[in-house]
């Protein structure tokens, strides 16, 4: 990728910070532990950079920090996905008819 | 091969948009599932731009590397029991953290075959990144191991703790600026990392188990901040950005659970709450002769079964007995009876935000029978049963009243205003914030001793007869 210039970086971040904080208040707080794991599985983005180091790698220093980099950062992805999947299977309404002539009694 | 980096551009932005559409859609549990799937496409599509990247090799070790991750992850997710997802997203945590550090460390060694090439910005970034990675990593790792029950859950604190952590900061501090100003050798970048992750263990060592929740949302947010500045050594937007909004979750998350608790972050962090002991509960019970009240499965079941409404107030202990598929089917049995049950939800009951509604989501009660402490406050004074689950702290009323109590101005469930409680716990041993209980003086309330999950079971017996 080119490089950007530092200051547009920057702001990417400033807005990235302040959207993140506009977007996750909205979560309520009964989701607050599939938040966690889909954020956790967002930040397996890191994968990304594992990629690059590995994939440009020319010693074998780089190659042996790159590989273990990329097998933590793939775990990540795959279990923080899957983890998120299970959990949000689970939630579930309540089946509409049973309920409604119960809270009037 | 992908070269034109308009194209590569464009594809971490179509990742980017599904990241956050991912978060937005959990904003609904209706909605929610579907935004991981999302999220995952996003994944998939930066996964993919940047394994076609030009000239990207080493597939000898790509695809293994990719393979033996993806194995671990998948069966660790598959396996993990729902009662310990904390440990679980500690653990994740930590590896994102871990990768993190890997990748500065692996620039730095790129970058710099001779001190003083790495420009400014960019020595900042892999700086911050070892740093706070390896922090997420070792301190995941401790609070994995404290939730895990591997180490005990109790605040480890030695004497001249505070000057012993604050010279670790200061030295990892001298290491970092000495790495961006310059000395860009390769065993100064090593002992930064060596240094932070033996901050990251003497960080979360002293911190006790009920504050947990504070603790693994701000690891959540160090390893996004950790990505996020690997994503400015590496100019990689997509990594900043996703990166970033995992910070501002994270520390979003850390704020509300410190503020459900009444204590500032630091108070959390560096206050070794467990410590704290007070004897006032016990020193009023011998002043005015209260005593607690047990009371047997069959009493409790009589009350329950002609009650109006009862509200269920679960904590830790349920997690721990695994009591929440009884809990549903006690619950069930009740509604039949045309008993009206809720459940109360405090924001930092269990170990981790949102623990709860996830273990009663797997047990599939409706999520619209779990109520959220601003809404059922009102509610306990119409309630007849209280039924507290291995909850402590949660209900504990000295938090309205006694000044001198740790946890006072902490908001509770008023469980004490429903016109009968039953705790349900294992021994009179005070919750994880060492204090005493009042609640369990008070004139309506009785105690019903033992595991939770035994408890349970013999409830839904009695009840069947009663």
């Amino acid at each position: 990728m080119s490089n950007l210039p530092l200051v547009i970086e920057l702001t990417i971040l400033a807005l990235a910070i302040f959207l993140g904080f506009e977007v996750i208040s909205k979560v309520p707080t009964m989701l607050h532990t599939p938040l966690m794991s889909g954020t956790n599985f967002i930040h397996g983005i890191v994968i990304v950079g594992a990629i690059i180091v590995l994939g440009y790698a020319d010693d074998t220093f780089t190659r042996i920090v790159g590989f273990v980099a990329l097998v933590l950062a793939a775990a990540n992805v795959v279990g923080g996905w899957f983890v998120t999947d299970r959990m949000l299977e689970m939630f579930k309404r309540r089946p509409e008819p049973r309920r409604e002539d119960k809270t009037e009694r | 091969m992908i070269s034109n980096s308009n194209v590569i551009g464009l594809l971490y932005l179509v990742t980017i948009v599904c990241f956050i559409l991912a978060l937005r859609f959990l904003s609904s549990p209706k909605h929610a599932r579907k935004g991981n799937w999302v999220g995952g496409v996003g994944m998939l599509i930066a996964i993919a731009t940047t394994l076609l990247l030009d000239g990207i090799g080493n597939w000898a070790l790509m695809v293994p590397g990719i393979a033996i991750g993806s194995a671990v992850g998948l069966v660790g997710a598959r396996r993990v029991r729902m009662t310990a997802m904390p440990q679980m997203v500690a653990l994740f945590n930590g590896v994102g953290g871990g990768a993190a550090a890997l990748v500065a460390l692996a620039e730095f060694h790129n970058l710099a075959p001779e001190p003083g090439r790495i420009a400014g910005d960019e020595a900042v970034s892999i700086v911050l990144s070892a740093l706070i990675g390896s922090i997420s990593f070792a301190g995941s790792l401790v609070a994995f191991a404290k939730l895990q029950e591997l180490i005990g859950g109790r605040p480890i604190v030695f004497p001249g703790q505070n000057i012993f952590n604050s010279l670790i900061v200061l030295g990892a501090a001298g290491f970092g600026i000495a790495a961006i100003v310059g000395a860009q050798e390769q065993w100064v970048l090593i002992v930064l990392i060596l240094l932070a992750l033996l901050f990251g263990v003497m960080f979360v060592l002293p911190i006790g188990g009920a504050d947990m929740p504070v603790v693994i949302s701000l690891l959540n947010a160090f390893t996004g901040i950790a990505a996020s500045a690997t994503g400015f050594v590496l100019s990689n937007t997509v990594l900043i950005v996703s990166g970033m909004l995992v910070g501002a979750s994270g520390t979003l998350l850390t704020m509300m659970m410190a503020k459900a608790m009444n204590r500032s972050v630091s108070n959390v962090l560096f206050g070794a709450f467990g410590q704290v002991q007070t004897g006032t509960g016990t020193a009023r019970a011998a002043d005015d002769g209260r005593t607690v009240r047990a009371t047997t499965a069959q009493d409790v079941a009589v009350q329950l079964s002609f009650a109006r409404k009862v509200i269920v107030v679960p904590g830790y202990g349920l997690a721990v007995a695994q009591a929440q598929h009884d809990v549903r089917q006690l619950a069930d049995l009740l509604e039949e009876k045309g008993v009206d049950v809720k459940y109360a939800i405090h924001p930092v009951a269990g170990r981790m935000p949102g623990h709860m509604n996830v273990l009663l989501a797997e047990a599939n009660v409706p999520y619209d029978q779990l109520k959220e402490m601003d809404e059922i406050n009102s509610e306990f004074p119409q309630t007849d049963v209280a039924l507290v689950i291995g909850a402590n702290d949660v209900v504990n009323p000295a938090a309205r009243s006694d000044t001198t109590s740790p946890i006072y101005g902490m908001p509770i469930l008023d469980v004490d205003k429903a016109a009968s409680v039953v705790v349900m716990k294992r021994s009179m041993a005070p919750g994880f914030a060492g204090i005493d209980n009042e609640l369990f003086l008070e004139p309506q309330t009785t105690m019903l001793f033992g595991n939770a999950k035994d408890s349970v079971v013999k409830l839904i017996a009695a009840v069947k007869e009663t």
